[in-house]
């Protein structure tokens, strides 16, 4: 029976997956279709998508296997994941949305009307997608090794290969529905085990609940670095989450400036909703004495109840992980997808590609890339990749989304400064975490959470070096912030 | 957060739309003084429901860690029989956002909507200033 289970929802989700992207399809015609699904999506089917799309293999898996390792401390994770909507929906929703761009290097272009700007972050973009995508890719592999026994790299090619066809044949209309139906296999997946799981944990007796010492249940690491930790993770979650390719596209899904921020209320309901689930995982994994692996939540169902209700409840996790993997991979691809197909392949080679074809083409190379890295270097550390993923967008495009929705005197030059001092400043970090892991001192702690200092220091090299080009602030800057802040009941003049 | 204002009454007469849609904005689009001051008093408005927001935010849940990290006989409290930061970060801190979160799109829309309505006074002052005229 081993594998078997796991295998019946590998296929299912697979095909379903394909199934409502198909049926996408033929409702997908135009490019702006599959850029932005021609802008129509309501917010309730929006909100799943975006919740689907957000909760990835670190939410399914991670989560509960960190507090399970960790405990209280690692609550900072979803609990920042979930704030970092809050944020969004009070700085950014409604003005993004009225912006009227596609992606964030059409926002910063068509603010701050500069090539140079644009390019910097196309790259950014890209670089911060391939980091995210990374860890899913490895996360599918994990997944189907513990799920059928396969090699590692074969649950990684799956899901790209899912990723590429779904992505490549219907773009975003048909990645909002297949998402939005994602956000609820996830959500089912993870609380019919759950309740199951607790009703047998209370047969049993209830044991572990005094397990439950005070130095697991202390909400962050001990001494002055721990702290730091807890308060540089706080920041980077709470300010990354606005700057993630994938949740910034899909505000241009929305109708309006008032439906983006409804979308976003909602979504901050169905994360609450979802997050209440993984310390239950991690809780019962510890009353059941479960090995602290990132496989917790699949091994889980097994170790509490025996024979054919343990492999259904294991088919139903190994199913959401699975979605986790697809949904989150077919965000992030999109919007890898929309930058390399406008930027690179439309701009090089206008004549040879359509705008739909530059759009798989573009697919194929965000998915390719991140793809082999994951089968070529299988050892990075999964939940270290998101969380500095995070780090990168709060220190670059934070700073940039902020300024640029609420302060005048935003400069091109300044944007540049800014974005490269964050961004080489957080990627140090990046490059640091994956070189070496080891503890030494204040100077590792620093590098290996360095939001704290790299997101004040770009949006001060931001300010500072727009201050000092003010003669440069572009001449349209009022009227695109009419354009940003004024609802569109009014029919002023927007550009 | 400010408390609860009355929501705000018109005494005019009857609407007299005598302008075009376009006119009633022009002071915004021909970037006059006036249309300045009806940006800057929303965007000011919006940017300070923001920040009143990420205060609570602040203060409510990014406090926590310092709270603990001052006080670490926290953790072995047990309201409920649940220790105290599982309660608050794996349970309690979803509604609270949520609930913050839904009092900031219903501020955020009060302030434009009383944005349009701004514009609509202006524009029956101006129709009667025409009037006179």
């Amino acid at each position: 029976m081993q594998g078997v289970p796991g295998l019946v929802a590998l296929v299912a989700v697979s095909l379903a997956t394909l199934a409502i992207g198909t049926y996408g399809l033929r409702l997908s015609r135009t490019t702006s279709d599959f850029y932005v699904a021609s802008r129509s999506v309501r917010p309730g089917l929006n909100a799943s998508a975006i919740g689907g799309e957000y909760l990835s293999a670190a939410s399914f898996l991670g989560v509960a296997a960190l507090v399970l390792t960790s405990g209280a401390q690692m609550l900072w994770y979803p609990v920042g994941w979930t704030a970092g909507y809050l944020v969004l929906l009070v700085l950014v929703a409604a003005p993004l949305r009225r912006s009227g761009a596609y992606t964030l290097p059409d926002f910063a272009e068509a603010r701050l009307d500069s090539r140079r700007v644009r390019a910097l972050c196309s790259v950014l973009v890209v670089a911060i997608g391939w980091l995210y995508l990374l860890p899913q890719f490895q996360g599918a592999g994990l997944t189907l090794a513990a799920a059928v026994g396969a090699p590692a790299w074969v649950g990684a090619v799956v899901v790209g290969l899912v990723v590429v066809v779904g992505v490549g044949s219907g773009g975003m209309r048909s990645v909002t529905l297949v998402q939005a139906f994602q956000y609820w296999l996830k959500l089912t997946a993870l609380l019919l085990p759950a309740v199951v799981l607790l009703v047998v944990w209370r047969g049993d007796g209830a044991p572990g609940v005094g397990a439950v010492g005070d130095g697991w249940s202390m909400p962050l690491g001990p001494g002055d670095r721990g702290l730091y930790t807890t308060y540089s993770l706080v920041l980077a979650t709470f300010l990354g989450t606005m700057g993630l390719p994938h949740v910034v596209v899909r505000f241009y899904t929305n109708p309006d400036g008032r439906a983006a921020r409804r979308t976003t209320l909602v979504v901050l309901a169905l994360l609450g909703a979802f997050y209440l689930l993984p310390p239950v995982y991690a809780f019962l994994g510890r009353a059941y004495g479960a090995a602290p692996d990132d496989t917790l939540v699949l091994e889980l169902p097994q170790l509490v109840v025996d024979g054919p209700l343990g492999d259904v409840l294991t088919g139903l996790v190994t199913a959401g992980a699975f979605a986790a993997f697809l949904s989150t991979s077919s965000g992030l691809a999109v919007a890898v997808t929309g930058v390399l197909a406008q930027d690179v392949l439309t701009g090089r080679f206008a004549g040879a590609l359509s705008g739909v074809g530059a759009f798989r083409v573009g697919a194929s190379v965000a998915v390719g890339v991140p793809l082999a890295a994951a089968v070529l270097a299988p050892d990075l550390s999964v939940a270290r990749a998101v969380g500095l993923a995070f780090a990168v967008a709060a220190s670059t495009f934070c700073p940039l989304l902020l300024l640029g929705i609420w302060w005048r005197g935003l400069t091109g030059h300044g944007a540049v400064a800014g974005l490269l001092v964050g961004g080489v400043g957080s990627a140090a970090g990046v490059v640091w975490a994956v070189a070496d892991g080891t503890d030494g001192g204040w100077a590792d702690t620093l590098l290996a959470q360095p939001a704290a200092w790299s997101v004040p220091l770009a949006f001060a090299t931001m300010l500072g070096v727009s201050r000092l080009t003010r003669r440069r602030v572009p001449v349209h800057t009022r009227r695109f912030m009419v354009r940003l802040h004024t609802p569109e009941v009014v029919p002023v003049d927007r550009g | 957060m400010s408390e609860a204002r009355p929501p705000r009454v018109r005494v005019t007469g009857p609407p007299r739309r005598r302008h075009t849609p376009t006119a009633r904005t022009g002071d915004i689009d021909e970037q006059t003084a006036l249309g300045s001051v009806y940006l800057d008093s929303l965007l000011r408005e919006q940017l300070a429901l923001a920040l009143r927001v990420l205060a609570v935010l602040i203060l409510t849940v990014g406090s926590l860690p310092l709270l603990f990290h001052l006080a670490p006989g926290l953790a072995g409290v047990r309201p409920l029989g649940v220790p105290l930061a599982w309660l608050l970060l794996g349970g309690l801190v979803h509604p609270w956002l949520l609930l913050l979160g839904w009092r900031y799109v219903r501020r955020a829309e009060r302030n434009e909507r009383d944005f349009v309505l701004l514009l609509q006074m202006d524009d029956d002052l101006d129709a009667e200033m025409d009037g006179d005229r």
